[in-house]
């Protein structure tokens, strides 16, 4: 009976059906956490206040978000030195998210939940997303205006909020004139010293040149100036009005209204007002800078660079490959050298790819680079402009690292297309060229979307050879801007894989940074998804174009 | 030479032949000279010899693995596109030897058009397809290139079908319009000779029957020579006729002598279905 059962063939479909499951649940499964762990962080929780007796016997106040719970056997528990009475049998941990950072010194404690005498949700507790210091939690006392109290009690809220809109605003045009005017300025002026410099290492710096410099610089220093008389007048007025807050011990503190991203209290709000917070948060996951050491605000520049750069990967190692490609299948002599090298481009995609990350350094950025800013940078020595790590170099890099998957993708797609279809070209009279040119490579040009495709999948979660050439945890500027010449390629770049990282293990602050990984993670592959599905829809519409090919 | 005979290594020189259609003088078009191919080290032709008159069908008869095929693509060089392929002797067209050194592959494919076993339209338009050879000689005036196309395919008895269609893709037709579409193609750069592969040999019946009344219409204008397994299709639509076995030809003469007075045994054999 159970021979006949293996005979039918019914346990290898089986076999077969679990060995899929599993790889689907296993899919399913990190996407799952991933998506629950990082999209939960932005929902605003509820805010409680604990009253929380000590082993002394002394109570306190706890301020603070819920955030994680633990829970240990007794036996365990009192190994790690807690005592616990015969009664219980498990040790209850919470993990709150206290803040205030600046006064205590931590953002998260663990209570333990046999101490907890009451808990409350106070409708007045406050969440102050600050600039500094994390967040701040207690109940607002009252607003101030250049030292002046002007609200009190009950009317202090509405009041904090509309001075708040109005500071963020202040703050908005604070940033557009120093990240953008100024910035430009400061750019030009940087330009202008370069030139100098050049013009005085070429023996051209003379009368005129010197001149024309001046008063170039002159220019640039009356819009500086008017700037500066346009920004001291802005930091005045966001300076003027802070708030007046209470900590959980009572202690008052005094927040300027400049360092405060938005308040709210969250144990008023509506599920509606609660979404509404929910999108604003994630608006700002996406589009805005990070701030806080990484572990607050958004990863737009980190958004920016990891597909900055698979571009730039796409448009160098898509030529690379395809013109090696048909050289290698139609013009190189099949024989010995051939198979050859094509052993050793296969071999080359099993190259871990920090040796890449060490090649990339070693020759792009110290030989190449280095030469490059000889030749053409000899005024900005002894600062590297192309010889240190930069876009340029981690594009080539990674250029390098996804090579071989665009090569023999290619390579196969030209091995697909039939010989009669070559035959009826050169029968037409066209010569070879004509004929890859005009039949046989747009008839492969699925094929190569295909290999960009897998080398897009791969350069896009590459993160050790990113580390040697080109990324870092915190660019100040984006590489492309509206200063000439726009591109910048020498510059170093955010990259979502090193984000996660450097967030994640690198931070001051793990705790507050865990469920931004997790955002991040989500993030990135989310990013890869869709650039994935970018290239899967290219190549679909090519293959829809040329599709039939029967041998 | 006068070209008003036929000739053949293996027949008595003397023997002329008669032409079937009396219409005119009867040029020779292409001029087969000891010919000798070589696939590495096996010999596929052996000494092969023959004048193919112009404007006028020649067919090459055999069973499988003759070398009529290989005759055949030796014509327009095709052959060169093997790698062990080496060739001796010569082929003239027009008193030209095509294997001279200094002769343009390119150039002579297009004097000498090619239709192959089974339709190879590119996965283009309709409309394409037959602009192809046009595009690639630098053609790319739309008046000129829609002339052209409209007139290869009125050659090729598609246009009544297609003039609607002329955008879609070629690969959406059926086995029979795509083979015409092919010889639309291959006469839209007008070519002096055009060389037909088995070209029905994909095809259904009906199919068949229009790809031997579009040859019986296309001999006014150019020289054809068609390779054919069926004996029935050369003798429907050719005029000269060269049975070929093992690499050698072994007769050749006008379709009605070779089919009703074979000179040689071997001939009267396959054509008797004795072997082959």
């Amino acid at each position: 009976m159970i021979k006949h059962w293996f005979k039918s063939g019914a346990p290898w479909i089986w076999l077969n059906a679990a060995a899929v499951s599993t790889c689907l649940i296993m899919v399913v499964g990190v996407l799952g956490l991933v998506v629950i762990r990082g999209v939960g962080h932005f929902w605003p929780s509820e805010v409680v206040q604990i009253t929380y007796e000590e082993t002394g016997g002394k109570t306190q106040t706890i301020i603070g978000e819920h955030v994680d719970t633990s829970i240990t056997p007794a036996a365990m528990a009192k190994s790690t030195g807690h005592i616990l009475t015969d009664k219980e049998d498990t040790l209850v941990q919470y993990l709150m998210k206290t803040g205030n950072r600046d006064i205590t010194g931590t953002d998260f404690r663990w209570i333990q939940e046999r101490h907890v005498k009451e808990q409350q949700a106070p409708a007045d507790l406050m969440v102050v997303e600050r600039r500094e210091w994390g967040n701040f939690y207690g109940q607002l006392v009252a607003v101030k205006e250049s030292g002046k109290l002007i609200a009190e009690g009950t009317e202090a809220w509405p009041v904090a909020k509309a001075r708040i809109d109005d500071a963020l605003l202040v703050f908005k045009q604070i940033a557009h004139l120093e990240k953008k005017e100024v910035g430009a300025i400061n750019y030009s002026l940087d330009q202008l010293r370069l030139e100098q410099k050049k013009l005085q290492l070429k023996n051209q710096w003379d009368e005129s040149a010197q001149k024309r410099i001046a008063a170039e610089k002159a220019e640039l220093e009356i819009e500086y100036k008017k700037y500066q008389t346009q920004l001291s007048e802005l930091y005045q007025k966001i300076r003027r009005d802070s708030l007046l807050a209470k900590t959980e011990n009572g202690t008052e503190l005094e927040i300027p209204l400049a360092k405060i991203v938005r308040i709210f209290q969250p144990n008023t709000m509506s599920a509606v007002e609660k979404a509404g917070h929910y999108c604003v948060k994630i608006v700002e996951f996406l589009l805005d800078d990070p701030r806080e050491a990484n572990t607050e605000g958004g990863i737009f520049p980190a958004i920016f660079g990891t597909v900055m750069m698979v571009m730039m990967m796409s448009v160098i190692v898509t030529p690379f490959g395809v013109i090696a490609a048909v050289y290698m299948r139609e013009y190189a002599k099949q024989g010995f050298i051939t198979r050859l090298i094509r052993i050793a481009v296969n071999n080359l995609a099993g190259v871990p790819s920090i040796v890449y990350g060490v090649f990339g350094l070693g020759f792009f950025v110290y030989i190449l680079g280095g030469n490059i800013d000889q030749l053409f940078f000899p005024e900005s020595a002894p600062a590297p402009v192309y010889g240190t790590p930069g876009l340029l170099w981690a594009s080539i890099t990674l250029a390098l690292l996804t090579l071989p998957v665009v090569i023999v993708s290619t390579e196969e797609g030209l091995a697909r297309i039939p010989s009669s279809i070559r035959e009826g070209s050169l029968a037409l009279g066209a010569t070879k060229l004509e004929t890859l040119w005009l039949t046989v490579l747009p008839m492969a040009s699925p094929a190569m979307m295909t290999g960009l495709i897998l080398a897009v999948a791969r350069a896009a979660g590459e993160v050790a050879p990113l580390m040697l050439v080109g990324v870092v945890k915190l660019a100040p500027t984006l590489p492309l801007d509206g200063n000439y010449p726009f591109l910048h390629l020498d510059r170093k770049f955010m990259h979502l894989g090193f984000h996660i990282y450097d967030v994640g293990f690198q931070s001051p602050n793990v705790e507050a940074a865990r469920p931004l990984v997790y955002a991040t993670a989500l993030l990135l592959v989310l990013v890869i998804v869709g650039l994935n599905l970018a290239a899967i829809i290219i190549r679909n519409n090519l293959r829809e174009k040329y599709r039939a090919l029967e041998g | 030479m006068t070209a008003t005979q036929v000739r053949s290594h293996t027949i008595d020189m003397s023997s002329v032949l008669r032409a079937p259609q009396d219409n005119g003088v009867n040029e020779t078009c292409i001029k087969v000279e000891n010919l000798n191919l070589f696939y590495g080290a096996k010999q596929a032709l052996h000494n092969v010899s023959m004048d193919m008159p112009k404007k006028k069908v020649t067919a090459y008869i055999g069973p499988s693995g003759c070398g009529k095929s290989t005759l055949l693509r030796c014509i327009n060089r095709m052959n060169d596109l093997v790698d062990s392929v080496s060739i001796e002797g010569k082929i003239l067209l027009d008193d030209e030897n095509i294997y001279d050194k200094a002769v343009n592959v390119a150039a002579l494919r297009r004097r000498v058009g090619m239709v192959f076993q089974k339709p190879n339209p590119f996965p283009k338009s309709i409309f394409e397809n037959v602009a192809y050879g046009l595009r690639i000689q630098g053609i790319n005036d739309k008046r000129i290139l829609e002339e052209t196309v409209e007139k290869a395919l009125r050659g090729a008895a598609l246009w009544d079908e297609m003039k609607d269609r002329l955008n879609d893709n070629a690969l959406g037709m059926s086995g029979g319009q795509q083979q015409r579409l092919v010889i639309a193609r291959a006469i839209a750069i007008e070519p002096e000779v055009l060389l037909l592969d088995e070209p029905a040999s994909a095809l259904d019946p009906i199919s068949t029957l229009k790809i031997e009344e579009l040859i019986n219409e296309l001999k006014e204008k150019y020289t054809i020579v068609i390779v054919t397994h069926n004996m029935q299709q050369a003798a429907r639509v050719s005029d000269y006729t060269a049975f070929m076995y093992m690499g050698e030809l072994i007769e050749m003469g006008t379709t009605s002598e070779l089919f009703t007075n074979p000179k040689k045994k071997q001939t009267e054999d396959y054509i008797t279905g004795r072997y082959g």
